[in-house]
C-alpha cells in the first residue's frame, strides 16, 4: 500500500520552552484509519496542526503524498481536510454559504451537487439556509466535517471528533468515517476515547509527552499486549495455593472461592488446557469458568503509566 | 494550482457579503456622520467663513472629509476582517488552506479597499447635494482614492493581526488616525497656521494625503504634488513590507 503521509524527526518547541513534540517518526498508508491516542497535552493536536500548516515545526520533515508541507505547501494542503477540536464557525453565516466558502478556499470550482450530497450525508440539508448560530452542538460538529469534506480531501484529520457529543451522534460519526474509508479517504483521528479507536482504527499510535510510544496494527497490538484472565469458580474454597499449582500468574481470590489465572498471549506459560489438566490431576473441581481479555483501554493505561516503555517505533 | 483564484474569490465575496449584512454600520453610518459634518462645518460654521484659498469653505472640506472616512473605514474594515477569524477561531481554515500570503492579502485588503472606495464615492455624491463640487483631475482623484484605500486597508490588516482584543482594534483609528486627519488639514489649509505649526504639520503624514487629494479636486495644494504622491506610495511600500514580514515570520498568526 502506498504511503500518503511521512513524518520524519518532527520536533516542536514553543517559545515558552515547552517541547510539544520530540522527534516524531510516522508513516501512514493510503486509505487507512489511523488513531492517535494520548492524554490531554500529549502532543496530538500540535502534530495535526503542524501537518495542516497552522503551527510551524521547529525541525523535521512532513511529506503529504510526496509534497513537503513547507516547500510545496499549496499541493500538500490541497490534499488535506481538517476538522479541528474546537467548533469554530462564523455564527451569522448560513450552512450552505460556509461550506461553499470552504470549498472555494481550497481552490476548487463551485460544485453545488457535491455540496448537496455532503449536506445530505451529514443530515444538514434541511438546515442549509439556517444561520450557524441556530444549530445545535451536534449539528455544528457535523458542519465542521462538511466544511472539511467540501474540497474532497485525500486525507481527513479529525481532532477529537466526538468530544462532547452524545452516544447516538458518536455512532453516526463512526458510520460516516467508515463510509469515507470505503471511498478511499485516509483518516487520521485523535481521540482519548479508547473505544473510538478500538471501534474504527486499522492502526493505533500512542503518544505521550510528545513522543510516540508505539505504532501498531490494532489487532496485533491487542494480541501482543492484551492480557487474558481466566477465572475458575471452585466448588470448595481453598485456604492456600495447593502444592503443584505454584504457577506464575495464578492466584486465589474471593477468600479462596476463585482461582484466577492471568496470562498474556505472548507468554502462554501454562495455557488454559495445561492448567485445567493440572487441576484435574490434583482433584480440584470447579463449577464455572470465564475468561476476560483486556481492552485497548487497559493497554493504553498500562502504557502511558509505564515509564519504562521504549521510545519511538 | 498556479494561482488560487477560487480562494481569493471566496474570501473577497465573504467579506463583501459581511458588508451587505452590516450595511448600517459599514455604509449608512459613515455617510450620515459625513452629512452631519457638512451641515455643521459647511453650512452652520462655514457660512461665517467665506472662502479658503479661493474655494467656498463647504466645498473646500469635501476632500478632507472623504479622506477622513477613507482612512478610518479602510483601517476598520480590514482590521476587523482579519481579526474576527482570529477571535472566532475560524482562522484555522485560512492558515490550512492552499493560499499564498499574497493571495490572502489580496483578498482581504482588496475587499476592505473596495468597501472604502465605494464609501468614498457615496460620500462624494452626498457632498454634491450640499456644496458646489468640481473635480479638476478625475484620474488623480480616483488614483488617490484607490491608493489611500489600499494603503490604509493594509495598515488595518496589520492592526487586525497585531490586536489581541477589541480595544486594540479601536486604539489606532481613534487615537492616531482620527487626530492626525483632523490636524492634517481636513478642515483648513495648513497655510493658515502660524509658521512654526506649519513646520510641525509637515511631520503629519496625513497632510500629504489630503493635500494631494484636494489638489485633484481644486488644483490647490499645501505641499508639492510629487512629494504628496511620493509619500502616499511610500506608505504603501512600508505597509506592504510589514505585511510580508508578518507572513514570513507568522507573527501573531502561527505558533
Amino acid at each position: 500500500m502506498t504511503d500518503i503521509l511521512k513524518i520524519s524527526n518532527l520536533f516542536k518547541k514553543f517559545p515558552s520552552g515547552f517541547e510539544a513534540l520530540k522527534g516524531i517518526n510516522l508513516t501512514i498508508a493510503k486509505g487507512e484509519i489511523f488513531a492517535l491516542l494520548g492524554q490531554n497535552g500529549a502532543g496530538k493536536t500540535t502534530l495535526i496542526s503542524i501537518i495542516c500548516g497552522i503551527v510551524t515545526p521547529s525541525a523535521g520533515e512532513v511529506l503529504v503524498d510526496g509534497h513537503d508541507i513547507i516547500r510545496d505547501y499549496r499541493q500538500a494542503r490541497a490534499l488535506i481536510g481538517l476538522v479541528p477540536q474546537e467548533i469554530s464557525t462564523d455564527s451569522f453565516e448560513t450552512v450552505w454559504n460556509t461550506v461553499v466558502f470552504s470549498r472555494g478556499l481550497y481552490g476548487k470550482a463551485p460544485n453545488p451537487e457535491l455540496i448537496e450530497r455532503i449536506l445530505k450525508d451529514l443530515s444538514l440539508w434541511d438546515k442549509r439556509h439556517n444561520k450557524i448560530i441556530t444549530l445545535s452542538g451536534g449539528m455544528k460538529r457535523r458542519l465542521m466535517i462538511a466544511k472539511a469534506l467540501s474540497h474532497e480531501p485525500s486525507i481527513l484529520f479529525l481532532d477529537e471528533p466526538t468530544a462532547g457529543v452524545d452516544v447516538s451522534l458518536r455512532k453516526d460519526m463512526w458510520e460516516l468515517v467508515r463510509a469515507l474509508k470505503k471511498s478511499g479517504t485516509t483518516i487520521i483521528l485523535t481521540t482519548h476515547y479508547i473505544e473510538e479507536a478500538e471501534e474504527m482504527a486499522d492502526r493505533i499510535g500512542i503518544i505521550r509527552q510528545g513522543e510516540l510510544l508505539l505504532v501498531e496494527g490494532k489487532q496485533s497490538l491487542m494480541k501482543k499486549l492484551g492480557k487474558k484472565e481466566l477465572t475458575l469458580e471452585l466448588q470448595t474454597p481453598l485456604t492456600a495455593m495447593p502444592a503443584g499449582l505454584e504457577v506464575p500468574g495464578l492466584s486465589l481470590r474471593s477468600h479462596g472461592a476463585e482461582l484466577v489465572y492471568s496470562f498474556d498471549s505472548k507468554g502462554e506459560q501454562l495455557g488454559i488446557a495445561g492448567l485445567l489438566q493440572r487441576l484435574s490431576d490434583l482433584g480440584i473441581p470447579f463449577k464455572d469458568l470465564h475468561t476476560k481479555q483486556s481492552s485497548l483501554e487497559d493497554i493504553f493505561v498500562s502504557l502511558v503509566n509505564d515509564q519504562g516503555v521504549g521510545h519511538g517505533v | 494550482m498556479a494561482f488560487n483564484l477560487h480562494g481569493i474569490r471566496a474570501i473577497y465575496g465573504f467579506e463583501l457579503a459581511r458588508t451587505r449584512r452590516t450595511l448600517m454600520q459599514s455604509i449608512i453610518a459613515p455617510v450620515i456622520s459625513t452629512a452631519l459634518y457638512f451641515i455643521v462645518f459647511g453650512s452652520a460654521i462655514g457660512s461665517r467663513i467665506t472662502e479658503m484659498e479661493g474655494i467656498s469653505y463647504g466645498a473646500f472640506i469635501v476632500p478632507g472629509l472623504i479622506m477622513l472616512s477613507l482612512l478610518t473605514q479602510s483601517i476598520s474594515n480590514a482590521s476587523f476582517g482579519i481579526y474576527f477569524p482570529k477571535f472566532s477561531g475560524t482562522i484555522y481554515e485560512l492558515l490550512s488552506a492552499p493560499l499564498t500570503p499574497f493571495e490572502i492579502i489580496l483578498s482581504y485588503v482588496g475587499a476592505a479597499a473596495t468597501k472604502s472606495i465605494v464609501l468614498g464615492l457615496i460620500i462624494l455624491l452626498t457632498a454634491a447635494f450640499f456644496v458646489p463640487l468640481r473635480i479638476d483631475h478625475p484620474f488623480w482623484m480616483l488614483a488617490y482614492l484607490i491608493l489611500t484605500s489600499v494603503t490604509f486597508s493594509l495598515i488595518g490588516f496589520i492592526i487586525g493581526i497585531w490586536a489581541d482584543g477589541f480595544e486594540k482594534l479601536q486604539v489606532v483609528p481613534l487615537l492616531i488616525i482620527t487626530p492626525l486627519t483632523f490636524l492634517g488639514g481636513s478642515f483648513y489649509s495648513i497655510s493658515v497656521l502660524p509658521g512654526f505649526w506649519q513646520k510641525v504639520a509637515l511631520l503629519n503624514p496625513v497632510v500629504y494625503l489630503i493635500s494631494g487629494f484636494r489638489w485633484s479636486f481644486y488644483s490647490i495644494q499645501d505641499v508639492n504634488l510629487e512629494v504628496s504622491l511620493g509619500m502616499t506610495l511610500g506608505f504603501l511600500a512600508v505597509s506592504l513590507s510589514v505585511v510580508t514580514w508578518i507572513f514570513k515570520t507568522g507573527y501573531r498568526l502561527k505558533k
